[in-house]
């Protein structure tokens, strides 16, 4: 791929990766989300948070399975989109639902495991978020950058749970992001052991 | 107890602009009928809730803004047309409320069934405008059309063995899509102490908005209490049966640590997973603090005098 069309489809995906929020405030502009609107938007940001988590997740995999190394470079991008989705479902939380009340709000996330853990991927998101800049990874270094991205697993099997223990009883929707997750976090544990304890670490983040 | 009647009733005359604003929404309903009617629909086909004629008003009114008939239709929750709360509206269609029967068993001493359109005339409708608080956390403004579940009650004359009643809901495949999957132990049951069933507020609800209920809402008859949270009020009910032990409802038995037999509204103890301290009225901007009992304690609280409440949620 020459550079012009690499910079051609990494504008593309940055507009594309608008457009769940742009649906989103239209459609709390022109009213077409139902009797709770405000429900619908905090959880439809909390859904595109998850998912785009899991497509950040799936460049890796699908760069070594298909072989196309410029997937990699897409990855910033995209993980910065989840981090982005996240600060949103985390301010309509906030606003929306709990009008800044922080004493409130404290107490949902020390009493409430769904929130605990939904909190604790937040927080996981922020270093790596702040250490995405190519300055803060050459100032790390390769290897301790690759070591503190790791907690993007961590992040991962946070926000699944944080689905989970939400839903009241149908748990198909988190069950289905939980197999996704297994997926591609158990594709990473197979090729890591496939390439021996002395070569441990490489090629998995 | 008289006078209390007597000024339930005066205040619910208060609140008679909020009837009218409601009677506007009836007249387009009327409308909606007579056009059907005009078609030689039967009642059975007709899509929309077919008018309740020579309803009164009923005590216990609020003077709160009604939810309006759209979100009152379309945001439920009816597992049995599925678990999203827009899923009912779409897929309730194959309910087919007619013909119906409701059998009243148990210990009784005039067990029966009853047939829909002799329930529709067991006694006289009343138009109530009742709060709903929803277990997690939003609530509506609901005028629903039916009589006090004790008018039934008390004409099958339960012995004195019968301690509680259990309401069952339909439980048919081919006409609810939603219970081909497991979610809940089907067929839906919930159930009531004696007394909580008995009490003037606990309605049996034949309509809303001054028509038969539509399908989503749980036609073609319901229960309806509004001081506990909505999953008490059982909906399209086949069974009302009357038992000396606690029956232990669906809800009970999926998660017993977060649905209590009582569940009566009480914003001081909390769902194990969410707060219940606010609520979201449907159609309102900022939360609202949740009302003990849901605003009913003067009606219903002295029948939990001797509950702990933090127990027995
Ligand atoms: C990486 C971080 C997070 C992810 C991936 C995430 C994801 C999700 C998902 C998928 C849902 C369910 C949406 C649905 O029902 O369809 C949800 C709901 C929710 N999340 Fe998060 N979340 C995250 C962080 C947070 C944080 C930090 C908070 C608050 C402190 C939070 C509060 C909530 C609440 C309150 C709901 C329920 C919304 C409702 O019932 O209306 N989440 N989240």
């Amino acid at each position: 791929m020459s550079p012009r069309q690499f910079t051609a489809l990494k504008s593309g995906l940055f507009l594309l990766c608008l457009v769940p929020l742009a649906n989103l405030v239209y459609g709390l502009i022109a009213d077409t989300l139902g009797a709770n609107p405000i429900e619908v938007l905090t959880r439809g940001l909390g859904d595109w948070t998850l998912r785009f988590l899991l497509i950040t997740l799936a460049v890796t995999p699908l760069r070594r399975l298909s072989g196309l190394g410029w997937l990699l470079r897409l990855r910033r991008l995209l993980g910065l989109y989840t981090f982005f989705y996240a600060l949103l479902h985390f301010a309509s939380y906030v606003w929306l639902d709990q009008f800044f009340d922080w004493a409130e709000i404290g107490k949902d996330i020390v009493k409430r495991p769904f929130i605990t853990v939904g909190f604790a991927s937040l927080l996981l998101l922020l270093p790596l978020a702040a250490t995405s800049t190519n300055a803060m990874m050459k100032r790390l270094g390769g290897r301790r950058w690759q070591v503190l991205h790791r907690a993007v697993y961590a992040i991962g099997i946070f926000a699944v749970l944080h689905f989970w223990w939400m839903v009241k009883k149908d748990i198909t929707e988190p069950a289905t992001y939980a197999v996704v997750l297994a997926l591609l976090l158990g594709m990473r544990l197979y090729w890591a052991l496939r390439s021996g304890p002395g070569r441990h670490g490489v090629g998995v983040s | 107890m008289l006078i209390q009647r007597l000024t339930d009733i005066l205040s619910s005359e208060i609140t008679a602009p909020e009837i009218y604003r409601g009677r506007r929404e009836f007249m387009r309903a009327a409308g909606t009928l007579a056009l059907a009617g005009g078609l030689g629909l039967q009642v059975a086909d007709a899509a929309a809730g077919v008018k309740l004629a020579g309803t009164r008003p009923g005590p216990y009114g609020t003077s709160e803004e009604l939810t309006p008939y759209k979100d009152v239709t379309t945001y439920n929750n009816f597992y049995e047309f599925g678990t999203d709360k827009a899923d009912p509206a779409v897929n309730a269609g194959s309910l087919n409320p007619r013909p119906w029967t409701v059998r009243v068993d148990g210990l009784v001493n005039r067990p029966g069934q009853y047939d829909i359109d002799a329930l529709l005339k067991l006694a006289s409708l009343e138009d109530r405008i009742y709060r709903m608080r929803c277990v997690e956390g939003w609530s509506m403004v609901v005028p629903w059309v039916g009589y006090p579940l004790n008018e039934l009650i008390r004409r099958v004359e339960p012995l004195g063995s019968a301690k509680y009643v259990e309401f069952t809901t339909l439980n048919d495949r081919a006409r609810m899509p939603g219970l081909r999957s497991p979610v809940l132990d089907w067929p839906y049951t919930e159930g009531l102490r004696l007394d909580e069933a008995r009490h003037p507020l606990t309605l049996l609800a034949v309509g809303l908005y001054g028509e038969t209920l539509p399908n989503q809402n749980g036609a073609p008859v319901r229960i309806v209490v509004p001081w506990k949270y909505g999953f008490k009020s059982a909906k399209s009910i086949v069974r009302i049966r009357f038992v000396e032990h606690r029956p232990i409802s669906s809800w009970e038995r999926a998660a017993p640590r977060e649905y209590g037999f009582y569940s009566n509204v009480n914003p001081e103890v909390d769902h194990p997973r969410w707060s219940q301290s606010r609520e979201r009225r449907i159609g309102e901007f900022r939360k609202r603090k949740t009302l003990m009992f849901n605003g009913y304690g003067e009606q219903v609280a002295r029948m939990y005098t001797n509950l702990d409440m933090r127990r027995y949620y």
